[in-house]
């Protein structure tokens, strides 16, 4: 896990994302919007419940890589919360401390045939710094 | 006081506790306001408003003979009254008073202590500049007769109405329906009691309508007003009744009716007849016809069966379908009520497209005896009894999401109406399953806590997190899909009826109602009180109060309190049978008048006239000033805000490093206040600018503007109220057509024309104030930055 502090962690997602997170009062519209929330960790209400609260551990959790940023979060947060940007700015924060969540050499060269060029290179953007 | 008198002034700067204190040097200032010309006396106070320093002030404006007060401290809105009440005790004219606001436009809203003190020595400044040449004035008396105006006939307008009557005062209360009891009416129980809404509202209703004092206008609607306290023209359109006071409510004509169409006091749920009357109880008792979907149809088509039916002949066809009314009265209350949020704008959980969900107001007329279903909880679609009822609170409720249709506040008042509806379908439907989705629980009132209590303790579920939609299955059941979020999980429950939980909003007319009493709103869209705390029933406008939803969402009760108070507010005034006005008039200078009739066109209120020269009526004349502005030769004097004082401010103003400073015009009603609003909620914004109020932005003289930029101000930023929203109708619109006439004038006279600048702030918009500043001064620093730039700007 990356050395943070609850405030860095706090301050980065915020610098990192252009977006209030403490503006969120829970009421979990976003993970009901959600359509991959069945297969997360943490609910995309979680995720932002453990920024308020300052725990770090929210960096381990699979969401921030299930997420697909598909903005249903966002398009019915009452609050405004682009909750996709919060999502990226925590890959982000691993991705910048060179973690990889991808390696391109270890894709079978099967798959890669049968993988669309767009989801590669999506797949690449979003789990590679 | 003779005019000739070298003035005396003693000047007073509070330390606010560590209000002021904690930022400004007030040693400093007072001892820079010492070496000012005219002061006698320059303290510092810990407390200037005590009654320890008022005494003071009087002790030494009878020592030293002081006859000019200047107190450095808060907002002249919070204090003057204050302060001018202390020079009367000392025998001294109210007028020769005034305040520099080192509060509200400094010390809360600049951390720089440096900047603050530099800016509290400008500010004291300006006022004694323009307290050396203040002039004593008598104020005026009106006569305030016993009529009130009640706008609004639900609780509201109902309980202000029978307060004044009962005192003696004649009533006139307007109705745009033709039934009164507004949204209170379509009630079947209220919360906390569960007593039936009907059987308390229908003997109130009933006293209105044979009340000696209250003439009760309905099928009306206020489409003028004019004049003031005291004497307000009121011109009342009325839609023909069609039923006359002979209508014994016998009910004969309504079966015979061949009409049947939506009933609006049935939200759409069930059907009337064009001839109806909302509720067994309504109040006129007498039918009313609905002449736009009524059959009968001169030259077209008759159907009279109504007429014929009708025994005491009652019916009417020959009304003129609309009438004028003028009335004249002293005093009005708005009691407009609320608009119920409209869940089908924002297409809230499929509300207008699935039949199965309501909402809470629909929902009042289901269970209500009086009905379409005759008070059976039935479900729209197949008329089946739901057995799973699930309650959406907040819908349209705390939406902070621009790109969302809703409102950002809390009503209040949601979470008790499905507290209470739930309540009440556990008592009919005893094995329903009854589920209210909800983010927080808002159970603040008398027996409001212990009704939640009963409700968990009568098996509803309250599931906190609300779902982010619903779908329809097959048989017109709905499936809720959420997360609950204490569980962390998500859920899919299905429920065979779903009732949004909707708050209120200002009523679609609030805009029309604000443009014809001249009264302001806050941008939630309600009306907008004199001060949220202390005065929360009068407008700034003196003779017009708010009483009920109008004001903010209300339940009944907040409704009833309201509307005692704002009953009691307009006796007083009444009871008095006379007002004081500021002396703040107009006045011409004959000997210069060349009776162009410019004023007299100008003049919003009709209250200058060319009769040889011009002349003023001092009963009608507002004091907004337009009128002086206006004057070509400057032969209109604006009492205590005449062009020299003004002057002598800007001067005062800019007598050290003009070119750090911007001049800001303020009026008095909107933007003023709103750079107090700024002040209280601490918006810091940049120390550089200067602020001078005027009773409103159309009192600018372009001089003002010239001088200022002639003494090298950095710039010039005038301020009013939005358009349309002007306390003197239209004076912002004269602000903004001689802004335009004086940026040609400027770039003639090769001034750069980002040094001049117009904005509209309201009473309310603190942040638009500070943004406004802020986006001001950075213009100007750019511009000074950058000078060259600026040149080439000009020779293109």
């Amino acid at each position: 896990m990356l050395e943070l502090s609850s405030k860095e962690l706090q301050r980065a997602v915020e610098e990192l994302s252009g977006q209030k997170v403490f503006a969120c009062y829970q009421c979990g519209k976003c993970s009901a919007s959600c359509p991959f929330a069945a297969e997360m960790d943490l609910t995309p209400r979680q995720v932002l419940e453990y920024i308020m609260d300052g725990r770090v551990e929210v960096l381990n959790s699979n969401t921030i890589w299930i997420c697909a940023s598909c903005f249903s979060c966002m398009a019915r947060c009452p609050n405004g919360i682009d909750i996709s940007k919060v999502m990226e700015a925590l890959r982000q924060l691993l991705l910048r401390s060179g973690r990889d969540q991808l390696d391109l050499l270890k894709i079978p060269e099967a798959d890669l045939k049968e993988i669309p060029q767009i989801a590669f290179i999506a797949g690449a953007r979003k789990l590679i710094g | 006081m003779s005019e000739r008198e070298e003035p005396r002034v003693g000047v007073y700067v509070c330390h606010c506790g560590t209000n002021i204190a904690g930022v400004v040097d007030v040693e400093e200032v007072a001892k820079a306001a010492q070496a000012l010309p005219g002061v006698v006396v320059a303290k510092h106070t810990m407390y200037a408003c005590s009654e320890a320093t008022q005494r003071e002030i009087i002790n030494d404006v009878q020592q030293e003979k002081l006859n000019r007060v200047v107190v450095a401290a808060c907002s002249p809105k919070m204090h003057e009254p204050t302060f001018r009440a202390a020079l009367e005790r000392a025998g001294l004219n109210k007028y020769l008073f005034e305040m520099a606001n080192i509060r509200e436009q400094d010390s809360w809203v600049h951390k720089d202590g440096h900047k603050a003190t530099e800016k509290a020595k400008d500010l004291v400044r300006m006022a004694v500049a323009r307290a050396r040449l203040l002039r004593a004035y008598e104020e005026r008396e009106l006569p305030v007769g016993e009529r009130v105006l009640v706008v609004g006939g639900g609780i509201a307008g109902i309980q202000a109405a029978l307060d004044l009557a009962d005192s003696g005062y004649k009533v006139f209360l307007v109705e745009k329906e033709p039934f009164i009891g507004g949204h209170m009416a379509q009630l079947d129980k209220t919360f906390p009691t569960l007593d039936c809404s009907t059987c308390i509202l229908a003997p109130k209703m009933a006293e209105v309508a044979r009340h000696k004092n209250i003439t009760l206008l309905t099928n009306a609607e206020v489409t003028e007003v004019t004049g003031f306290v005291g004497n307000f023209k009121v011109k009342v359109r009325q839609k023909a009744r069609f039923v006359t006071s002979e209508c014994t409510a016998c009910n004969e004509c309504v079966p015979v009716c061949p009409v049947a169409v939506p009933d609006e006091f049935n939200m759409g749920l069930g059907l009337r007849k064009a001839i109806y009357k909302s509720l067994p109880q309504a109040v006129p008792a007498e039918y009313a016809i609905d002449i736009e979907n009524c059959l009968n149809k001169p030259n077209l088509l008759v159907c009279e069966k109504c007429l014929e039916a009708c025994s005491p002949k009652a019916i009417d066809f020959e009304q003129p379908r609309e009438k004028e009314l003028e009335l004249a009265v002293d005093t009005v209350i708005i009691a407009i009520g609320a608009d119920p949020y409209d869940p089908s704008k924002g297409q809230d959980y499929g509300y207008g497209k699935y039949e199965n969900v309501i909402t809470t107001i629909d929902f009042e007329r289901i269970i209500a005896p009086t009905g379409p279903t005759n008070g059976k909880l039935l479900r729209p679609s197949d008329l089946g009894k739901p057995q799973r009822i699930a309650f959406i609170q907040c819908v349209g409720s705390r939406i902070a999401n621009p790109e969302l249709v809703g409102n950002p506040y809390c009503s209040g008042i949601c979470c008790m109406v499905s507290i209470k509806q739930a309540l009440l379908i556990r008592e009919k439907l005893p094995e329903a399953e009854i589920t209210i989705y909800y983010i927080d629980i808002r159970a603040k009132g008398k027996g409001f806590e212990e009704m939640y209590r009963r409700a968990r303790l009568a098996g509803i579920r309250f599931i906190k997190g609300l779902p982010a939609e619903v779908l329809e299955n097959d048989d017109g059941s709905l499936t809720l899909v959420g997360e609950n979020i204490l569980l962390g999980e998500l859920y899919e429950h299905r429920h065979d009826l779903v009732i949004l939980s909707v708050g209120l909003e200002a009523r679609k007319e609030s805009e029309k109602v604000q443009k014809l009493l001249g009264v302001a709103r806050s941008s939630d869209g309600f009306f907008a009180e004199k001060h949220p705390k202390l005065e929360p029933v009068d407008t700034a406008t003196t003779g017009i109060f708010l009483a009920g939803a109008a004001e903010s969402p209300k339940d009944i009760r907040e409704s009833s309190t309201q509307a005692k108070a704002a009953a009691s507010r307009a006796a007083r005034l009444m009871k008095e049978g006379k007002i004081r006005i500021e002396a703040l008039t107009a006045e011409v200078r004959e000997e210069m008048c060349v009776a162009c009739g410019i004023c007299e066109s100008v003049c919003p209120f009709n209250a200058i006239h060319v009769d040889g020269t011009s002349k003023v009526t001092e009963a009608a004349c507002q004091g907004c000033g337009v009128c002086a502005a206006s004057c070509p030769v400057g032969a209109i004097t604006m009492h205590n805000f005449t062009d020299e004082q003004i002057l002598a401010q800007v001067e005062a103003a800019l007598a050290e490093r003009p070119e750090e400073k911007a001049i800001v015009f303020t009026c008095n009603w909107c933007s003023y206040a709103g750079a107090d609003m700024a002040g209280t909620s601490r918006l810091e914004y940049d120390p550089s600018v200067r602020l001078i109020r005027l009773m409103c932005s159309g009192r600018l003289n372009p001089k003002f503007v010239l001088r200022a930029f002639e003494l090298g101000a950095a710039g010039v930023l005038v301020t009013g109220c939005h358009p349309g929203e002007c306390h003197y109708q239209s004076g912002n619109y004269r602000a903004l057509s001689r802004f335009q006439l004086l940026q040609g004038l400027l770039r003639s006279l090769g001034i750069a024309e980002e040094r001049f600048g117009l904005e509209w702030v309201s009473a309310a918009e603190g942040e638009r104030f500070s943004q406004v500043v802020n986006a001001f001064a950075d213009r100007l620093r750019r511009l000074r930055a950058a000078p060259e730039e600026q040149e080439m700007v000009e020779v293109h």
